[in-house]
Formats: structure tokens, C-alpha cells, sequence
């Protein structure tokens, strides 16, 4: 009965991976932003000039803030869907791997330049 | 000895801010082994888990900082266009290294790729000290999480270690130059 207790109580204090796994998905898919907004702002003359939000820095200003808005939206969306949860975070790990992987690759610019 | 005030805040940014979060991710990588990765199944103490947290924001400053000062102090002064018939490029870097073949792709790969990248250290470690903030010693009951974390803190290095290295390599080649002189110390006369 005592043990019973005891490891119900250090089950209940494990506190639910949901929060953590919105900030790891948003994290991914902030890093690919960056370079998904970066390759539209380079193939787009009109989103090109969208982008350049101040003008001494250029279109990195615009591309960059972008993908940060981006980013600090989609981990507030998803910590308020899932912070008291517990979810399938090896699939969730799995996919915000791929994204920062892919963002890192599509920011070197000979890859970039493929699309 | 003197050194220009673009030459000093180029000089902040690179060495005060990225050369510093470059080693201050191997701190963290092994910090996070040491505390999460081992067979040590003691649960890390709160002074230990406030250090952890304390040092993962200082992080996450300092990466800001590099990426921010680098974007919207330096970037500018690199990209600058020059006077039309201008034939002294020294005070326009990207001018400069586009000017010659071999000084190119410091540019057209170099800095297009380290522009761009050095914003996922930013956000990868600003993810790394909002789950540890967020889960503390709870962490010990997530491998999963851990392992995340651990790997995003990597990611983080590799990106910085490539903006670093060709922010240094460019500004090898064509450095950021110009503005008020400041003079540091005055030098011996022959």
C-alpha cells in the first residue's frame, strides 16, 4: 500500500511533456521559416521588397522578423494546446529535427538555389 | 594604436558575442551530459538546476545579442552601396569582395549562408532554456525532452561555429572599416 503510494505520488509529479514538445516543434519550424522566407524573398522580386522592413539592413530585416512572429506564434498556439497533455513527442522530436535538418541545408545557398 | 569604431563594434559582435557563445555551448553540451546523459541517478540540486537555468538565459542573451548587433549594426555598413565612379571599395565590403573572382563566393555563399543561419542558434537555444526553465528537475523524467534539448544545443553550435567562421574569413578579406577613429594607446616613436 505504501509503495503503491509512493510511486503514485512520483507518477502525479511528472509533470505532462506537452509544453515541452510545443516549444521543440516551434523551434523547428522557426528554423525552417528562416530559410523557407529567405529562398520566396530571393525568387520573388514583390516579396523581395515586402520583406524590407528596414531598409539600411535589407530584406534580412523583413525575413527574419518574419519567421520570429512566426515562430513565437506557433509555440504559443501549441503550448496552449498542449501544456496540460501528454503527447507522442518521439513522432513530435522526430518532425522538429527534420525541420531544423532542412533548415539548416536550405540556408547554404547552393541548395537554396535549387528551387 | 587606433581602431575604428565600425572595426570595434564588428570586433563586439564577432568576438565579445559569437566567439563567446561558441564556447559557451560547449559548456552547456557538457553540462547537460553531465547532468542528464550519465548513469547518475541523483536528482540534480536546485542550486545546480538554477545555475543550469541561470547560465541556458545568459545564452540565449548572448545569441540574440550576436544575431541582432550582426543584422542591424554591422550587416548594414557591409552592404553598403557605393557612390557611383567610387574606385576605392575598401569602405564597401561586399562591393569589394564582388569585385574580384576569387573573393566572390566569400560572399555570394559566405555571408548569404551565414545570414541566414546564424538565426537558428538563437532560436534553438531559446527553446533550450524554456524547457529547462519550464521543467526544471522534472527534466530526469523526460528522456525524450532531454534528448531534444541536447540535440537543438548541438544544432545551435553548428550553426554559430558557420557564422563564426566565415564572419571571420570575410572579415579577413574585406573588413568592415570606417567611422571615428578611436585611439587605444599611443605607440612608440622611432
Amino acid at each position: 500500500m505504501s509503495a503503491k503510494n509512493t510511486s503514485a505520488t512520483a507518477i502525479a509529479s511528472i509533470r505532462p511533456n506537452g509544453a515541452g514538445a510545443a516549444a521543440i516543434l516551434a523551434a523547428g519550424l522557426g528554423s525552417f521559416l528562416v530559410a523557407v522566407i529567405a529562398i520566396l524573398a530571393d525568387r520573388s522580386a514583390a516579396v523581395k521588397s515586402m520583406m524590407v522592413f528596414w531598409k539600411p539592413t535589407g530584406p534580412l530585416s523583413g525575413v527574419t522578423t518574419c519567421a520570429i512572429v512566426l515562430w513565437i506564434a506557433a509555440w504559443a498556439v501549441l503550448n496552449a494546446r498542449w501544456r496540460n497533455r501528454n503527447v507522442a513527442l518521439a513522432r513530435i522530436n522526430a518532425a522538429a529535427f527534420a525541420l531544423l535538418i532542412f533548415g539548416l541545408l536550405l540556408t547554404f545557398p547552393p541548395i537554396a538555389d535549387l528551387f | 594604436m587606433e581602431i575604428t569604431v565600425r572595426s570595434f563594434l564588428t570586433l563586439i559582435h564577432g568576438m565579445g558575442f559569437g566567439a563567446l557563445y561558441l564556447m559557451a555551448c560547449s559548456g552547456a553540451l557538457v553540462e547537460l551530459y553531465r547532468r542528464y546523459c550519465t548513469h547518475n541517478d541523483a536528482l540534480p540540486t536546485e542550486r545546480d538546476e538554477k545555475f543550469l537555468r541561470i547560465y541556458l538565459v545568459a545564452m540565449a542573451a548572448i545569441a540574440w545579442l550576436t544575431v541582432l548587433t550582426g543584422a542591424y549594426i554591422i550587416y548594414p555598413w557591409y552592404r553598403a552601396v557605393p557612390p557611383r565612379g567610387t574606385a576605392n571599395l575598401a569602405a564597401f565590403p561586399q562591393r569589394l569582395l564582388l569585385a574580384s573572382p576569387s573573393t566572390s563566393g566569400w560572399h555570394s555563399i559566405g555571408m548569404e549562408w551565414k545570414e541566414h543561419v546564424a538565426w537558428l542558434a538563437p532560436i534553438a537555444i531559446t527553446m533550450a532554456a524554456g524547457v529547462v526553465i519550464q521543467y526544471g528537475r522534472n527534466l530526469k523524467n523526460h528522456p525524450q525532452l532531454r534528448a531534444a534539448v541536447v540535440g537543438f544545443v548541438w544544432v545551435s553550435l553548428v550553426a554559430a561555429a558557420i557564422a563564426g567562421f566565415f564572419g571571420a574569413m570575410i572579415n579577413k578579406n574585406a573588413p568592415v572599416e570606417g567611422g571615428p577613429v578611436i585611439h587605444i594607446i599611443q605607440g612608440e616613436q622611432r
